[in-house]
């Protein structure tokens, strides 16, 4: 009779051929798709070539997509997108050429690649975010990856699980973000270290798969190794209308043993905000400091869908950003930049005077596309605000929803929706 | 083997952007990378730092992304080992991979300051720290981070795999 498991435990134990897996144990787990990027591929590729051999262990399981600085930044840049093309074309493996392609963690669960009951493993500590399908996903290094991407498997720890429950029901501009910075801020940047989190509660049911992305996307700024939610009526949902194969429903075990279990009632909670320089520096807005400021990004594998930026045009419509602000809009993918510009969120942001660019991940890692100079302080919808994140070592960054970094760049201050649409 | 140098000190939270920061992110060569290595939060560690030194830090060290390109131009500048009270687990296993040693040993980061001189030992995880005359004991690695270790790293543990299954 196999024990009971959280959720993560009995994905890991079907991907090892066990009736059940302890935290600690060592295993060797299949993975059902392995992700890279043009940061990370060109290295996965050249410790890839010196395993001797010559194909991917199944193409329709391993994806390349440029990401992180595209369009080509400059040429090194240039190069390193090169390399992944080349090597993605000759293998036949998942590819989005820019232009088609997105900011890896959004286009891939929307593209139906990685399903409910998978082990994903990509060369991009985001990669959690697909845990909110219900699917164990971690992120690992290049020569993790390379290997994953020749044999088909990798070998990891079994974590222990925390569970964090949420009750009560969100208030107006409170969403998934909130939600995990408020988590984050509770439980510390290494509260989960090492560990699964397992998401669930009233307060998750109401959230839509964005949201929900949002908040496993974040479960590595609390340490964790992924951010884990069982599937419900949102989720297959979602997933039958993009499914690129079968899928497996897993639930924890109601008895499941968990190495800690945080209760929140979250019906009181307001926006929060993750003042610099740590995502666990998270005050509720309304004890955060009305700091000016010179920059505000809405985009990233955080909150750069099509819901967030709906959150954002409908405090943006009508208004206009404010004239010491750069306010720079990156839907993060192709898709979710026709939607936008079919819903005419693109004109609302273009008419409010912000800078609306093509799909990347650019701003959020300081890479291009919005870097910050010494001094200047940005509010972002991205997940990391270390020092130098964005730009300048001594630039700051505050971590908010899309709501209030749109009420930010209108008011040309840490704001709410609530301060700048009376 | 043995290990010996000199340490740098840090503290908690050492985030992957301080060990490398993303707009370096399109080099790939770890010598060039390492001429920026600690660059935001130390900015003369790339000139100060000699062949064998150690780098002690206390909790979730290496914690943000999963860049490999942290441990590398950590190695490639001439750090031996990392000895800190935990590390973020994508760094710990970048570091096992590319063949970088790390330790976790509280009483090892407690009883040593920047400067010190130390002695590592990575079969017994003895840590000796010569300037003050003490010796610790790092937690041991399991069996099969040994095993991979001693077989030179990922890339060649797995090329073997790969040899064996093929015949």
């Amino acid at each position: 009779m196999p024990s009971s498991m959280t959720l993560a435990e009995k994905i890991i134990a079907a991907h090892c051929g066990r009736d059940s897996v302890r935290p600690g144990e060592l295993v060797n787990v299949r993975v059902d798709f392995v992700m890279s990027n043009d940061v990370t591929a060109p290295l996965a590729i050249q410790e890839f070539r010196k395993l001797g051999v010559d194909h991917v262990f199944d193409p329709q399981r391993v994806a390349f997509i440029p990401s992180h600085f595209i369009p080509n930044k400059d040429i090194q840049s240039a190069e390193n997108a090169k390399v992944m093309r080349q090597f993605a074309l000759s293998q036949g493996a998942v590819y989005y050429e820019q232009g088609r392609a997105g900011v890896d963690h959004v286009l891939l669960p929307d593209h139906g690649w990685v399903l409910p009951g998978d082990v994903v493993v990509g060369a991009d500590s985001h990669t959690c975010t697909y845990g909110a399908l219900g699917c164990f996903a971690t992120g690992m290094g290049s020569t993790d990856i390379a290997c994953a991407m020749a044999t088909g498997d990798i070998w990891m720890r079994v974590p222990p699980t925390i569970k964090f429950i949420y009750h009560g029901k969100l208030s107006r501009w409170v969403g998934g973000k909130d939600v995990i910075l408020y988590t984050i801020g509770d439980v510390g940047v290494d509260g989960a270290l090492y560990c699964a989190m397992e998401f669930q509660g009233e307060a998750l049911s109401g959230l839509g798969m964005e949201g929900r992305f949002t908040m496993s996307n974040m479960a590595i700024e609390a340490g964790g190794k992924a951010g884990l939610m069982a599937p419900d009526d949102v989720t297959l949902e979602y997933v039958r209308q993009r499914a690129k194969r079968d899928w497996t429903v897993y639930q924890p075990d109601a008895d499941a043993e968990y190495q800690a279990v945080h209760e929140y009632d979250v019906s009181q909670l307001e926006p929060m905000v993750s003042l610099p320089s740590s995502p666990a520096n998270a005050v509720p807005l309304s004890k955060a400091p009305r700091v000016e400021i010179d920059q505000v990004f809405i985009g990233s594998c955080t909150n750069g869908r099509l819901a967030d930026l709906r959150l954002a045009a409908e405090v943006m419509r009508g208004r206009k950003v404010h004239d010491n602000v750069r306010c720079i809009v990156v839907p993060a993918s192709t898709d979710v930049y026709l939607d936008a510009l079919r819903e005419g969120l693109l004109e609302v942001f273009a008419e409010a005077g912000c800078a609306v660019a093509t799909t990347t991940c650019g701003p959020c890692l300081g890479g291009y596309m919005g870097v910050l100079a010494e001094g200047e302080r940005c509010v972002s919808t991205s997940n990391r605000n270390f020092p130098g994140r964005m730009g300048h070592v001594r630039s700051e960054v505050y971590l908010a929803n899309p709501a209030v970094a749109a009420a930010s760049a209108i008011a040309g201050r840490l704001a709410g929706p609530e301060e700048v649409m009376r | 083997m043995t290990l010996h140098g000199h340490v740098h000190k840090y503290g908690a939270n050492v985030d992957t952007d301080a060990i490398i920061p993303a707009r370096y992110l399109n080099i790939n060569d770890p010598l060039e990378l390492a001429k920026h290595c600690m660059e935001d939060i130390d900015p003369e560690f790339a000139a100060r730092v000699r062949p064998g030194d150690v780098i002690v830090a206390t909790t979730n060290f290496g914690c943000g992304s999963s860049r490999e390109h942290a441990p590398l131009c950590i190695k490639a500048s001439g750090v031996s080992c990392i000895i800190a009270k935990s590390f973020a687990r994508i760094f710990y296993r970048n570091a096992i991979n590319i063949g970088l040693p790390i330790l976790e040993c509280n009483d090892a980061v407690d009883g040593t300051d920047a400067g010190d001189e130390l002695e590592v030992d990575l079969e017994s995880g003895a840590i000796r720290n010569l300037t003050k005359g003490t010796t610790f004991q790092a937690k041991p690695y399991p069996p099969f981070m040994l095993e991979l270790m001693r077989a030179g790293g990922l890339v060649r543990y797995t090329k073997g795999r790969l040899a064996s299954r093929a015949k």
